[in-house]
């Protein structure tokens, strides 16, 4: 008998520990569910953990209104597969409302206005713990963030006051108004994901696969011609053949050409790239720090 | 990253955790920087931003330390302030490594990166041989029973790759060693800055017999990390469906901290002491023969016995200590010192409880390792000795024979801030 677990098999059980910890800790947990790869992995995770029953929480889809509606669709499908409800914070909501003020110009993107829909939803649905699918080797700020991750009662994150966390023993302990971000695949790395959806044939939605689209470059990044972007006079949407590495808001979501239309192929592509998946990003090209500077108001 | 690793090997891969230690300058960052490098693991945008930082700040190399450097106080004061994880990955393994700062004040940190790792790096640097955070690193490593150490003898470069300093720093740690509890030491003389003998061969160093570094990190043996002779199963979560497919059904959800469970095998619960029988051990993946460390998995037993969070799953004739008074070398994180006769809440496995300290025995001087038994001062970043009596009885381990088991957190109640960690002596 071989007592020993691959790589995979250790992230994963480490993973639905984390999931197991959250219900057993938390009287109102959510998941965070964004419609990515991350949180679908997520969703898949989740469910083994509490096999044979349903994930015991919500899902909650804090919604830009500039959702590709591939996401979407995809989003309605699971949900109905996984017999879960689903919460949506809506960003369009707080901009009708007025707690946000929506971004003008060439570049404006809802990405931050997201923060104060998420608060929103997490303080009036009463959540105590929101679990998310940040995971460490994305971003230096997500390097350092722990797997139950303490929020004060305005919902910031203090890095340089985080608690230590040893062995697989985690402090959910808060007082009343504060909350937890809880992070299960934060030790996943992009291509340890993809090896993993690929090992369990979990399904995905069509804009991960390559796919023609017409789309125009600003800044070296591809990004989808879509209503919601407003082209400058120099820039020509064309067609190009294209796949999402990550999948965002559609105004800051960047495309790479690719392909790569099937996961064997994308598995392949992912090892050996050369760009981190965030390099596609344009919200956290604003500046060397916009993601701590983002996940200290509240992002996740 | 790698290229043409193929889906088969990936499922042949396992896992390493190790931790990285040194002092401010011994070339920490510089020799994960070369791991990540030499393995491809940096990415393009990643190294051109760091690049670009560089230039900007005047600096005449690339400086690597900035892509562990994560959060902004840190770039700014050229620090390490908090544990960042890096990961990377060959053909053979996926890293984590637990990156932890060198400063005296951050020593939290590096007990933090220590207690999930199979490995501690210790860097020192071949110029200034053993120093104080050598010996505070290897006192922790030992104390946290991290399974396998690598004392990587750095800038040989700078010492002309001399046979006679290698041998003579250790021998000198060697000696130094003897005196703590380490079981697997490995030495490699190395120049992070050069390469030599990071991951390829260095051709300046023939005296040397052994492995390169990144041999030794693929090839180390972790299969025996864990304990598989006891049988230990911390109950996390009952799994009741409800539904009409499951109607009574009763699953106990948990990781194995011990041992191999087996179908059929006769139990005991803990703590009623009542005894059962596996009757099926349950994965998303349909039933399973063995559960071993560190799946996670539910159990389902053959009678219907109270059973919950907290609660253990051992073997009839191999129990853990059960009981309220527990010795433990305690690691301290907090500002606020430690209250003598002071109640904190305690976390152990899955079961939480309420703790009186009752008596500090000894504080540490951890450079010396000498026992200090006047002062029972015990503030941030002190390690002591001391006896604890709980609200209700702990089942644990001996943590030299199971650090899941063996383990534990103190929280301070007024805060809820993780206060200590104390290993169960």
């Amino acid at each position: 008998m071989n007592y020993h677990l691959t790589h995979l098999k250790e992230l994963e059980s480490e993973s639905i520990f984390i999931f197991r910890e959250v219900a057993a800790q938390f009287e109102n947990p959510v998941l965070m569910f964004s419609g990515g790869k991350d949180s679908i992995l997520m969703t898949h995770l989740a469910m083994k953990a509490f096999y044979p029953a349903k994930i015991p929480f919500p899902l909650l889809h804090v919604d830009t209104g500039h959702n590709f509606p591939e996401t979407m669709e995809f989003r309605d499908k699971l949900i109905e597969r996984l017999g879960v409800r689903l919460i949506v914070g809506s960003v369009q909501e707080a901009i009708d409302t007025g707690l946000v003020q929506e971004e003008k110009g060439f570049n404006a993107s809802r990405n931050s206005l997201q923060i104060a829909a998420l608060l929103e939803a997490l303080e009036s649905n009463k959540f105590d713990a929101a679990m998310g699918g940040a995971r460490r080797d994305e971003e230096k700020a997500r390097a350092k963030e722990r797997f139950f991750s303490h929020r004060d009662e305005f919902g910031q994150w203090n890095p340089k006051n985080q608690r230590p966390e040893l062995w697989n023993i985690f402090n959910g302990n808060k007082n009343m108004g504060e909350h937890f971000r809880v992070f299960p695949i934060s030790n996943w790395t992009e291509l340890d994901v993809w090896q993993y959806i690929l090992m369990e044939g979990i399904e995905l939605p069509s804009l991960y696969y390559s796919h023609k689209r017409k789309c125009f470059k600003r800044d070296g990044v591809i990004l989808a011609a879509t209503d919601v972007i407003q082209l400058k006079p120099t820039e020509t949407a064309e067609e190009m053949t294209v796949r999402f590495r990550t999948i965002g808001d559609m105004t800051c979501t960047g495309a790479t050409l690719s392909e790569a239309d099937t996961l064997e192929k994308i598995v392949q592509e992912v090892a050996t790239t050369r760009v981190t998946e965030r390099g596609g990003r344009s919200d956290d090209k604003r500046s060397e720090t916009a993601m701590e500077d983002r996940k200290k108001k509240g992002y996740f | 990253m790698q290229e043409g690793i193929t889906l088969e090997e990936y499922k042949k891969m396992d896992l390493l955790r190790f931790t990285t230690a040194g002092s401010v300058d011994d070339g920490k960052s510089t020799l994960i920087g070369r791991l990540l490098y030499d393995s491809k693991s940096i990415f393009e945008d990643q190294y051109s931003a760091i690049e670009a930082t560089s230039k900007r700040r005047g600096e005449e190399e690339v400086n690597l330390a900035l892509l562990t450097d994560g959060l902004k106080a840190e770039r700014e004061q050229g620090i390490t302030i908090d544990v960042a994880y890096r990961y990377f990955s060959t053909p053979k393994r996926k890293f984590i490594i637990a990156d932890t700062p060198g400063h005296i004040q951050y020593t939290r940190n590096m007990v933090t990166g220590a207690s999930t790792a199979n490995l501690a790096l210790i860097l020192i640097d071949a110029r200034n041989g053993i120093v104080e955070q050598t010996r505070r690193h290897s006192f922790i490593a030992s104390l946290l029973q991290i399974p396998h150490i690598v004392i990587c003898i750095n800038k040989m470069d700078l010492v002309d790759y001399s046979e006679e300093a290698y041998n003579k720093i250790k021998e000198e740690f060697s000696g130094f060693a003897s005196k703590l509890d380490i079981n697997d030491i490995h030495f490699v003389p190395i120049s992070a800055l050069k390469g030599d003998n990071v991951v390829d061969e260095s051709d300046k160093m023939d005296w040397y017999k052994g492995s390169t570094l990144m041999y030794l990190l693929e090839n180390v043996h972790i299969g025996s990390d864990h304990n598989l002779i006891d049988c230990r199963f911390p109950v996390q979560h009952v799994i009741r469906p409800y539904s009409d497919e499951f109607h009574d059904y009763r699953g106990y959800a948990g990781r194995v901290a011990g041992g191999a469970f087996k179908v059929g095998d006769e139990v005991m619960l803990l703590p009623s002491g009542f005894n059962t029988k596996i009757k099926q051990i349950d994965t998303f993946e349909g039933p399973i023969k063995t559960a071993f460390p560190p799946m996670s998995v539910t159990m389902q037993l053959e009678d219907d016995l109270d059973l919950s969070r907290g609660d253990m799953i051992v073997r009839q004739n191999n129990v853990p200590e059960v009981s309220q008074d527990i010795e433990l070398m305690v690691c301290w994180f907090n500002d606020r010192p430690m209250r003598q006769r002071g109640k904190y809440v305690l976390k152990h496995t899955t079961q939480d409880a309420m703790c009186v300290i009752k008596e500090v025995r000894y504080k540490m001087n951890i450079n010396t390792l000498h026992r200090m038994e006047e002062d029972k001062n015990i503030g941030m970043n002190d390690i002591a000795r001391v006896v604890i009596r709980t609200t209700k009885p702990l089942f644990f381990d001996n943590y030299r024979r199971n650090r899941i088991t063996g383990s534990i957190i103190l929280i301070d109640e007024a805060t809820n801030e993780t206060v200590g960690a104390g290993m169960i002596i």
